[in-house]
């Protein structure tokens, strides 16, 4: 797409928007719509648009496809590892009360860390799906 | 640390996945997918032994209690599933090295073992959450990472037999969320046991109907019974070996343990017999499976697709004893998924060592093998005898349970049939053991010998228990009994 | 208006049909993909149609607002949406290499070349 100037600039004005915007769905999830799938996906259409815009190859530049599939591994271990770290506490498994001594701040607390697992899991499974399609037509 | 089994039971295996994607250099993947796998057998069999005596567990995640958090709850039959799942991974994990070595391009392997994990994540999950929904989301982390897994196979019509059962299965899991959304509509309870106690007052409501049909055909496309099996030999055939042997033994088998579960927890007994004609729909539908299903065996011309049309007879026979409506029909069925899957999961085993020492499983391909194999045919003989039913295997036990059933209910047909259909279990077996020991290898065939030895003990372990469960049957028939009670018992 | 305020439900039912009918008819791999996704979102339909209470606003708290609508299904059904993004993924995955070795994605002609080996 090196010819089309009007894509080229709109795609660059946008971009940080939809990761801003990706990134605001992400942490409001617990208080308001939104959330780690929502804002995964949002996060990772930045990156798609980036991709489609500028190629692939300068997208593998940006994300690294070996980067992003470990991101992939990394948002389960945290979304698990939270379960895990309240159990070691003495609660059952995802149990956020016992994160923190202050009433509900432990709630908000696990949601937002098994939120930020799941928002960086789809991202992740999101671009390295494109990647992966995209990579097999050449 | 006990008390916290159940959620870790699914929790490790789920984050063993991950673990495999990350630390993915050399054996590692295998490693981790080996501990995980051990770890989740000492967990089931520890969950056994706690509710051997008829006792409950409730385990409630993230602290929210049912009905309105999920809940895991283990009685006998769950934690015998357990079980079943956790031994079968980790008697084909030891397997699974060699065999994955040679079937699979070694960059893929981080990927095939990660995706092994996942997919007993899924079925352990199926088997002990006590949440109608988390049932649905498990269903479908298991079949999402079978279809990869068979994927994987080695000829290109793996690819086209994994589409196919990525269609059904989805076919298969949508109608039962289907299922669901309308139960959920009349009770507004997801809980299992919930439901159990709403579902009662509404047995004559239309959506229910509508809700039990959805969920029973959405369940039997996963369990592959005749005539929703169409997925089933294609996939089994060119599935890799290790797949094959895992999925027989316990993918089909989780699935029957959900038709038990929905069909004698959440909508009751009295319902599924009396006011649905259950029984007699899967009587039919079992034996045609089981007549059908054993002939098309006896003529095939590739060893494990043979065995696959095997499996399709023999989950008609599991289902033929719900259909008894009775604790003796319904103990044989859960004594033969125990069996069954310790056969067949030998037998794939087998066509496993076969493959990797031949490159095949072609009938003609087995010529002379009883000669250059020995051990491998050995295993093959004791538990193609376990799959025909003959006494001191595991299988006569099953039959044997199937056939007083049937005389229990004066079904006298019925037993003719077993036994029939057990003679056409005895003529496909028959036919490999024949060209395997009486037929000279063609002259020009390259030398084979018995594989290593990190092939054979897995598979003769399992042919062990073939025999072992034949003669000492308390661990599978005692637990089998006392499910079946507790299932009949409004359990 | 009886029949007009099961409107949903007419909905799905005619979708469910839609991509059910695609399913089984179409010998196309991606044809019968588009299928499962109608079929699978006409039973999101369906689910987030039982999640309404009349009058009900959406389920975030605010304040003179009493009747809210019921927000359980509307989670079964982010999961279930997320679970048939994957099941696209992966079947688009398999007809991209079933493409890649049979140089084709008709069933019918899939299904003659696996019978000749």
């Amino acid at each position: 797409m090196k010819h089309h100037l009007i894509p080229r600039v709109i795609a660059k004005l946008t971009i940080p928007g939809i990761l801003l915007f990706a990134l605001y769905v992400q942490f409001h999830g617990d208080y308001g719509p939104g959330g780690g799938f929502q804002a995964g996906v949002i996060f990772g259409a930045g990156f798609i648009l980036y991709g489609l815009v500028f190629g692939l190859e300068n997208l593998r530049k940006v994300a690294p496809p070996q980067i992003v599939t470990a991101f992939i591994a990394v948002g389960v271990l945290l979304y698990g590892g939270v379960g895990v770290v309240s159990q070691i506490l003495g609660a059952n498994y995802l149990d956020y009360d016992v994160l923190s001594a202050v009433d509900h701040d432990g709630q908000h607390l696990g949601i937002l860390l098994v939120e930020l697992g799941v928002g960086i899991t789809v991202a992740a499974v999101m671009m390295t799906i494109f990647m992966t399609f995209a990579g097999r037509l050449r | 640390m006990i008390a916290q089994f159940p959620a870790l039971q699914v929790v490790i295996p789920l984050l063993g996945a991950p673990l495999c994607i990350i630390l993915r250099r050399g054996a590692l993947p295998w490693l981790i997918a080996l501990l995980v796998s051990w770890a989740a057998l000492a967990m089931a069999a520890t969950l056994l032994s706690q509710v051997a005596d008829g006792e409950i567990i409730s385990y409630a995640l993230g602290g929210w209690l049912a009905p309105l958090g999920i809940e895991y709850r283990i009685d006998t039959l769950n934690a015998f599933m357990l079980l079943l799942v956790a031994g079968t991974s980790s008697a084909v994990l030891p397997f699974a090295y060699k065999s994955v070595a040679k079937e699979i391009p070694q960059d893929r392997h981080y990927l095939f073992y990660s995706g092994f994990l996942l997919m007993l994540t899924g079925l352990l999950g199926m088997a002990i959450t006590g949440d109608a929904f988390n049932v649905f989301v498990f269903i479908e982390i298991s079949s999402l990472s079978s279809y990869a897994m068979i994927a994987m196979g080695r000829d290109r019509r793996a690819l086209s037999a994994a589409f196919t059962y990525l269609v059904m299965g989805t076919v298969g899991a949508t109608f039962f969320l289907i299922g669901v959304g309308l139960i959920y509509a009349v009770t507004g309870t997801l809980n299992m046991a919930d439901l159990a106690e709403r579902l009662p007052p509404l047995y004559q409501s239309r959506t229910v109907l509508a809700a039990f049909a959805f969920i029973s055909v959405g369940i039997l496309l996963k369990l592959a019974l005749f005539p929703l099996h169409l997925w089933l030999p294609n996939a089994y055939t060119y599935a890799p070996s290790v797949v094959t042997a895992f999925l027989a033994a316990t993918a089909t088998k989780v699935a029957i343990y959900l038709l038990l579960r929905f069909g004698y927890t959440v909508f009751g007994a009295e319902f599924v017999f009396n006011i649905v004609p259950a029984s007699e729909v899967l009587l039919t539908l079992a034996l045609a499976g089981v007549i059908i299903a054993s002939f098309v065996a006896i003529f095939q011309s590739d060893v494990k697709r043979l065995l696959a049309y095997s499996s399709v007879a023999q989950i008609g026979y599991i289902i033929l004893g719900i259909s008894y409506a009775n604790v003796t029909g319904l103990t044989a069925s859960i004594v033969h998924i125990f069996n069954h899957a310790v056969t067949k999961g030998a037998l794939f085993l087998v066509m496993g060592c076969v493959a990797y020492a031949a490159g095949a499983c072609r009938l003609e391909s087995f010529a002379g093998l009883g000669k250059r194999m020995p051990l491998t045919m050995a295993a093959f003989v004791i538990a193609g005898l376990s799959l025909i039913g003959v006494p001191l295997t595991a299988g006569f036990i099953s039959k044997w349970y199937l056939v007083l059933g049937a005389m229990e209910k004066g079904w006298w047909p019925v037993a003719a049939v077993i036994l029939a259909t057990s003679l056409l279990a005895a003529v496909y077996v028959w036919r490999v053991v024949e060209i395997a020991y009486f037929r000279d290898a063609p002259a020009d065939a390259p030398p084979l010998s018995d594989p290593p030895l990190a092939l054979l003990v897995p598979t003769w372990v399992l042919t062990g228990a073939c025999v072992y469960f034949g003669i000492e049957t308390s661990l599978s028939l005692g637990f089998a009994e006392q499910a079946a009670i507790q299932l009949m018992g409004g359990g | 208006m009886e029949v007009l305020g099961h409107f949903n439900y007419w909905v799905v039912v005619v979708l469910m049909m839609i991509g059910f009918y695609a399913l089984i008819a179409r010998g196309n791999l991606i044809k019968k993909i588009v299928g499962l996704n109608i079929f699978q979102a006409s039973v999101f339909l369906l689910f987030i149609t039982l999640g309404k209470v009349t009058g009900g606003s959406a389920p975030i708290i605010a304040e003179g607002i009493t009747v809210y609508s019921n927000p359980l299904p509307h989670v079964l059904i982010l999961t279930a949406i997320v679970v048939g993004v994957a099941t696209t993924a992966l079947g688009l995955a398999l007809v991209v290499r079933i493409h890649e070795s049979y140089s084709t994605i008709e069933e019918n002609e899939i299904a003659d070349m696996d019978r000749e080996p």
